[in-house]
């Protein structure tokens, strides 16, 4: 075949793409391609394609999709993970004129990578798959506004993912840290794929975010149950609130910001470059306008999920539900007034400077005044020591540490010696691992037995919980020595020996949570082995406050077969102090949304046409493209859009469930 | 697609819809105004009329912020009590982020010109 030819149908892909030379992937590539294999046969085997298709992956239902965010937020957890495990291997070796063991174009991928995924498809999919799964219940709605779009805004984030796990093994990832500063990022000095990986992993995954943040609004808005005014929502689904605003208010920048770059990189303008009035600087604000809404768009739902559990587990109503709302807002307008700490040394001056400087140091007041709440529900309350409270605990001390060294990084003088070391590393994972991951750990452990109908082992949960916290400590506290004795982020190879022995800890620390992380597995599949023993017939395992808890453990299809009235905050609380009687009868037919495999087309599609852009194949993202087009048209003629449930099949379903209640007592 | 749009309605309060009345007459008043707040404009920047271009571009701005909102009543049938207030919530929260991302960035954007840009550039960039 002709080169042109060639050219024209693969674009720049070649048989040279495939890091052929690169071991380490190739062994990584022959590992995934056994797993996957075996597990597409297994699939295949059991046949489940046409149950996994009907019943998970074009499904409207929010419970499910809900679940299915939490389990890519786990799998790319592991992808993330295992980044983090080579940089820390690399950085205890590479002493004493060793190289390591990553050569510097794999490394710098590494830590990019590591840094996205964490973010982009860890931290975001686990949050929103926790707000997909609870808010509707805990408002007492059926789904949430738009069930479709539900679908779709999940399938595109997995799109995202698809193509950065693409690039570990058809062309390479971006090399230029996780926000691919320009100059750097631009096509003369990253002119290979990965900051194009990059740009459309993020743009595809952006899209999904960006709706399912406007769904959730809408959600919260317009489907609360009678009764259930501002002030008397549970505090998971104000943060929910106040989250899905932050998204649709920055996500639209990032958006733009990538567009931009993406102009520079394909079209050849100069938004970013350092010549032809370019400004690198530009990127730098614009992308952190959106960077530090996304930290609280993070940490607000895990705030969320520790006021549900301290709560639940101290018995006590939540100590100044008030100002928790307020100081929730409070974090949300000041999230916007903050970015430039980011970049304090890039030369604005005193007077901006000082400025950000203070609007950071101000963000700790509502954050503190929320700290005060939780001790003050903890203060004499009959604590009980489950696992969610325990991840809420270690979250309080880890957390409060994370956020006093953050205020110390407020100032800008200090950030001056601190900024791009390993001080500011340790600092965002102290508040990110000790705020979102705890808190995911903490919502997975108390809303499991709800999603599942049995409760989470809580001996492996409890290994999982020591290894976890000792292992963080282990692995980010010589980090803050090292910052502080001025070791910056991203090096590969070290001169100085005196400062292995602080590495070599950090890397034991990371083992540590690597055990935690298969202790975690190991919960889930001696769970579900003993899920007899662990069920839970009540629905209410925990003896808990919102209305989540008020319907069966899984909840049906429908949530709730009567829509619940609310007289007062902690609603189910309330109906059970007053004696709520479940009805037995009256059910009726109930209205639902249906299923379609729309949304997964659409993203598959549009992921597909991600890729034709990244290898420049310009006729399959043309096709794609139109090909979106028609399918979304097409869509809009689907009138099957709705269905009744039977009032018979309500009339089983709780019947069963009278049962159920009947024989737990 | 409400699951159970009477939930829905009983849970919101709705003691009427709250969407203002979209009528012809509306609608027709609304492309008017629109059609003359851009012909306007347009006059004054054919014909030179205003004495300075800077004068010229703060008057068009100004066309332009009364074209926004008469877009917003007549067409996007935006009023205080629209969807119980949360339209005009979500107004001013809106205005709120892009006045503090405009500004501030600005702000931000002069401070590094004049403090980071080599001066060779700056000359060269007027």
């Amino acid at each position: 075949m002709s080169p042109d030819l060639l050219k024209f149908i693969f674009g720049r892909l070649g048989i040279d793409s495939l890091p052929l030379h690169e071991p380490i992937l190739v062994g990584t590539f022959i590992m995934v391609a056994l797993g996957g294999i075996t597990l597409l046969a297994g699939v295949t085997y059991f046949r489940l394609w046409g149950y996994l298709w009907r019943e998970w992956f074009t499904t409207v239902d929010h419970k499910r999709i809900g679940v299915m965010y939490m389990i890519l937020g786990i799998v790319m957890l592991l992808r993330g993970f295992a980044d983090a495990l080579m940089m820390r291997a690399q950085q205890a070796m590479a002493f004493n004129g060793s190289e390591g063991f990553l050569p510097a174009h794999h490394y710098d991928q590494v830590f990019t990578a590591h840094g996205v995924i964490m973010i982009f498809f860890v931290a975001m999919p686990l949050v929103t798959g926790l707000m997909n799964f609870v808010v509707p219940l805990q408002i007492g709605a059926r789904d949430v506004s738009f069930p479709f779009l539900n679908n779709f805004s999940f399938w595109m984030t997995v799109g995202g993912a698809v193509l950065v796990m693409l690039s570990l093994f058809i062309g390479e990832f971006a090399r230029t840290g996780w926000l691919a500063y320009p100059p750097l990022s631009n096509i003369g000095y990253s002119p290979d794929v990965g900051v194009d990986y990059y740009i459309w992993g993020l743009q595809v995954a952006g899209v999904g975010t960006t709706l399912s943040g406007i769904n959730l609004i809408c959600t919260i808005v317009k489907l609360r149950c009678p009764g259930m005014t501002m002030m008397r929502m549970p505090v998971f689904t104000w943060t929910s609130l106040c989250t899905n605003i932050l998204i649709v208010a920055s996500f639209p920048v990032l958006t733009v910001v990538l567009a931009l770059l993406s102009l520079d990189r394909y079209v050849g303008t100069n938004f970013f470059t350092n010549d032809f009035g370019g400004s690198p600087m530009m990127y730098v604000n614009l992308i952190w306008i959106w960077g530090h809404p996304e930290v609280y768009i993070l940490v607000l739902p895990a705030f969320g999920i520790f006021s549900e559990v301290t709560s639940t587990f101290s018995g006590k109503r939540l100590f100044g539900y008030t100002s928790m709302v307020y100081a929730t807002v409070v974090i949300t307008i000041l999230s916007y007034l903050v970015w430039l700490h980011h970049f304090f040394t890039m030369g604005s001056g005193a007077s901006v400077n000082s400025f950000f400087g203070i609007t950071t140091m101000i963000i700790s007041i509502p954050t503190g005044a929320k700290m005060f709440n939780w001790l003050f529900t903890m203060y004499r309350g009959r604590i009980r020591y489950e696992l969610p409270m325990m991840w809420t605990i270690a979250f309080m001390l880890t957390f409060v540490i994370g956020g006093m060294t953050g205020v110390l990084l407020a100032v800008p003088p200090a950030d001056f010696v601190l900024h791009n070391s390993l001080f500011l590393i340790a600092h965002f994972h102290n508040v990110i691992i000790g705020g979102v991951v705890f808190g995911a750990f903490a919502g997975i452990n108390y809303w499991f037995p709800k999603a599942f109908g049995f409760r989470l082992d809580p001996f492996w949960g409890k290994c999982s919980f020591w290894f976890w916290v000792t292992g963080f400590y282990m692995a980010f506290m010589p980090l803050y020595v090292l910052g502080l004795m001025g070791v910056t982020r991203r090096l590969r190879v070290f001169d100085d020996p005196s400062l292995q022995i602080w590495f070599v800890i950090a890397a034991i620390g990371a083992v540590l949570v690597f055990l935690g992380i298969l202790s975690m597995l190991m919960q889930f599949a001696v769970s579900f082995l003993k899920r007899e023993q662990l069920k839970d017939v009540t629905g209410d395992p925990w003896d808990a406050r919102t209305l989540e808890w008020a319907t069966s453990s899984p909840p049906p299809d429908y949530n709730f077969a009567f829509t619940p009235v609310v007289h007062d905050n902690d609603a189910w609380w309330d109906m059970k102090k007053r004696g709520y009687q479940r009805p037995l009868l009256g059910f009726k037919a109930i209205h639902m949304p249906s299923s379609t495999g729309t949304g997964i087309i659409l993203a598959g599609l549009a992921t597909a046409m991600g890729f034709g852009l990244i290898w420049y194949i310009w006729w399959l993202a043309a096709l794609s493209f139109i090909a979106m087009l028609a399918v979304g048209i097409g869509h809009t003629f689907n009138y099957h859009r709705d269905f009744d449930i039977p009032a018979d099949d309500v009339i089983r379903t709780e019947d069963a469930r009278t049962k159920l209640l009947a024989g737990a007592k | 697609m409400s699951t159970d749009s009477h939930a829905a309605h009983a849970g919101d309060h709705h003691l009427d819809d709250g969407h203002a009345h979209s009528t012809f007459s509306g609608y027709m008043l609304g492309f008017v105004l629109s059609v003359v707040l851009t012909a306007i404009p347009f006059w004054l920047v054919m014909s030179g009329t205003l004495p300075s271009k800077q004068i010229t571009a703060l008057v068009i701005m100004a066309f332009a912020v009364v074209q926004i909102v008469v877009h917003m009543i007549y067409f996007l049938h935006m009023s205080p009590k629209s969807e119980n207030g949360w339209s005009m919530m979500a107004l001013i929260f809106t205005i709120v982020m892009v006045v503090i991302a405009l500004s501030g960035s600005l702000w931000v954007m002069n401070h590094l010109n004049s403090n980071m840009m080599p001066i060779h550039e700056m000359t060269g960039m007027k």
